[in-house]
């Protein structure tokens, strides 16, 4: 079962209709069909993310959910994602790259490249003596909680 | 969770009890095995198991695990051509790729490869032919990419050993083998630079250390103290230095230790360990691991815990301090190097037939033209100039000592045991003193080598010969007989002269004659001694004594 056909249809928000699976090579799962989930709210299971998680989240990837409104959607993302695991994949080994056939390149060991400070300079908002210029260390993200926005959409 | 364990525990005698304690409190990479906790890690050197003194507490069993990266000798970068080079105009040798711009991609650097499965071969891993690369997701602004390509799931190498010789107690007559074993060998990313500039709350960072390509060598926490932890590396660094793939200098960051250390009693779990990272040279690994093991033993036997934190060493302090810019566990959001295939190893029954020589890697070819390791080199001086195991070990630690030590015997009669003496006695000391390296030595393996005939060939005394490797020592050129010459140090030759000082001597110490008649042999020594005085050294010792054995019976 190749993962990448449902990017678009993520992407997209829609739910996953029975047919694209069927449609691959191999028809490892022909006999079976993954079903959509069930309709409306009532019957929907909405796992609630933890304030937690999202500050984690955040934190490591430096998003920014803004207020209730990008929750929700995470959440809904989430569930609509949830539903790889309907898939049987017993005995199917995982594939994490579409090049895993393909022949790594080896490049010989000489000097190529370099020698380009002045235009790798030129990008940077602040330099001091052909040094990029950052922030000290790594800032504390303010807590999630405390955000305005986030307070807001929460009513 | 806790009631659970202690049903458990009335069960089973509270092994599978105590397991869990353990997992819960080692947060470490990769799980380690059941039965780790229960073998006793007792250390030959000095701080072993380390006693808690009067209060009858159980002992401390101190647990150190490194984890070494080494920077790989080689021209370009792991996966860009831009140049590795050390001290360097800032971010000048740094490429597209480097700087991670949009639209760079990694082009895997052959020789970094090479180099990777030498070092495992020498370190007797196995060699995975298949390997994978991954992305380890950090923000710090000496990452551009904010992630590092390593090699997490499936490292190039596993399972490997390191021996190492340890001195016990101090003494170099006695040595001991140790085994450490290495858990994974694997290729990643060096990141680049930051300098901080605290008074102006700005962090200047240069990229050309940025993409170097790494061997991040993790060992299993086999050792129990600083010395052992060192005279590891040290080995480590010798080998890594004779096969080539990499320089391993730590004063200039191609060899950087981070060192993992706990204590536990024994039977217990493994104790929480710390991370005790800039360590700048191997004196320095030994004297942080050592302090931090009193650390803990310190605090825990107050009462108090340890923090599973990264400290730092302070080497003006010799102590270690917790450092700050480390908050709480990094999660770094694994996941596969999407840009790169695997990486496919070959040997003798699985090469392809067809494939481009240049592409493809041989683990055979590479194995059969490994040079004889440090291990190997020691075994071989001592079997073939019948040196000690000891003698041996001084001569591979030093740069060139060895080969000087080879040169010497090579252009003289005296024997190798002999010359080992002058080596590492006399020339390894001035070298020492004056802190010159073997290349720099002023007293070259031709000009010893001469001295040294001169020697056996007894046209000198040894006391004479010290002298005339002094003057050597200066450098001013002069050969040895010159200097001999100079300084008026050759034996006398003439018998009669000798004898007539001898009897001289004997004339002059009546007291002394009596004694050594009446049966004090060593009185003799006095005797021989004076005549040496008066000789001004120029006589053979052993010449002297026979003379005066002599006359004294007569």
């Amino acid at each position: 079962m190749r993962v990448l056909s449902l990017g678009r249809w993520l992407r997209a928000g829609l739910v996953l209709p029975g047919g694209p699976a069927s449609r691959h090579s191999g028809d490892r799962h022909s006999g079976h069909r993954p079903q959509a989930p069930p309709q409306g709210p009532a019957q929907v299971l909405l796992q609630k993310v933890s304030v937690e998680v999202l500050e984690h989240l955040e934190q490591l990837a430096l998003v920014d959910f803004r207020d209730s409104e990008g929750v929700e959607r995470l959440q809904k993302a989430i569930q609509f994602a949830d539903q790889l695991h309907e898939v049987n994949t017993d005995g199917v080994e995982p594939m994490d790259s579409v090049l895993e056939d393909r022949c790594l390149y080896l490049r010989e060991d000489d000097v190529t490249e370099g020698n380009c400070t002045k235009e790798l300079l030129e990008n940077a908002r602040e330099t001091v003596e052909e040094y990029f210029v950052a922030p000290p260390g790594n800032i504390p993200l303010v807590k999630l909680e405390e955000q305005k926005t986030y307070l807001q959409g929460s009513k | 969770m806790a009631a659970m364990a202690t049903m458990v525990a009335a069960g089973c005698g509270g092994v599978w009890c105590r397991a869990r304690q353990r997992c819960a409190r080692w947060p470490g990479p990769g799980s380690r095995p059941f039965l780790r906790a229960q073998r006793a890690v007792v250390c030959n050197a000095r701080g072993g198991a380390v006693s808690a003194g009067k209060s009858g507490l159980a002992p401390w069993i101190p647990v150190v695990g490194l984890e070494i990266h080494a920077q790989i000798s080689s021209n370009s970068k792991l996966f860009s051509g831009s140049r590795v080079q050390f001290a360097a105009p800032p971010n000048s040798l740094v490429s597209f790729f480097d700087a991670s711009l949009p639209g760079t991609l990694p082009v895997l650097n052959r020789r970094c490869v090479e180099a990777a499965v030498m070092t495992a071969l020498a370190l007797n891993c196995r060699i995975n032919k298949k390997s994978l690369f991954d992305r380890k997701h950090y923000f710090y602004a000496d990452l551009p990419a904010g992630y590092q390509i390593t090699q997490q799931r499936v490292p190039i190498a596993v399972n490997g050993s390191l021996s190492y010789s340890l001195c016990i107690d101090n003494k170099m007559s006695q040595m001991v083998t140790k085994t450490v074993r290495i858990k994974q060998i694997q290729l990643e990313q060096d990141s680049g630079k930051s300098l901080h500039d605290d008074t102006r709350s700005q962090t200047f960072v240069d990229l050309n250390r940025a993409g170097v390509g790494l061997m991040e060598l993790v060992m299993e926490p086999d050792m129990c103290c600083g010395e052992e932890a060192a005279a590891a590396v040290r080995e480590l660094q010798l080998i890594l230095q004779t096969l080539g793939s990499s320089q391993a200098v730590m004063a200039e960051g191609q060899l950087r230790v981070d060192a993992n250390v706990s204590v536990h009693h024994p039977g217990e779990p493994y104790g929480v360990r710390t991370e005790v990272k800039n360590i700048n040279s191997i004196r320095f690994l030994a004297k942080a691991v050592d302090y931090e093991i009193q650390r803990q033993i310190q605090e825990l036997g107050n009462g108090g815990t340890i923090l599973n934190e990264t400290r730092a060493f302070d080497s003006k302090l010799g102590c270690t301090v917790p450092m700050r810019d480390k908050e709480g566990k990094q999660d770094y959001r694994f996941m596969p190097e999407p840009n790169l295939p695997p990486l496919i190893l070959y040997d003798a029954k699985s090469l392809p037939a067809n494939m481009n020589h240049q592409q493809v890697i041989n683990i055979d070819w590479i194995h059969e033209r490994l040079p004889d390791l440090p291990s190997v080199k020691r075994e071989k001086l001592v079997e073939q100039y019948g040196i000690l195991p000891e003698h041996s070990f001084t001569l591979l630690s030093e740069d060139g000592l060895a080969e000087f030590f080879e040169s010497v015997v090579k252009q003289t009669q005296m024997k190798p045991k002999k010359v080992i003496g002058w080596i590492l006695n006399d020339l390894l000391s001035y070298l020492k003193q004056h802190s010159l390296t073997v290349k720099e030595s002023p007293v070259s393996s031709f000009l010893l080598a001469d001295l040294l005939n001169l020697l056996e060939k007894k046209e000198i005394s040894s006391t004479a010969a010290k002298r005339v490797l002094a003057e050597l020592w200066k450098g001013e050129g002069k050969t040895p007989l010159e200097t001999v010459k100079e300084h008026k140090l050759e034996l006398l030759q003439d018998q009669k002269e000798l004898e007539q000082i001898c009897q001289a001597v004997i004339d002059g110490q009546e007291n002394e004659v009596m004694a050594i008649k009446a049966g004090n042999r060593k009185v003799l020594n006095k005797l021989i001694g004076l005549v040496q005085k008066k000789t001004q050294g120029r006589s053979n010792p052993v010449l002297v004594k026979q003379l005066l054995e002599k006359k004294l019976s007569e």
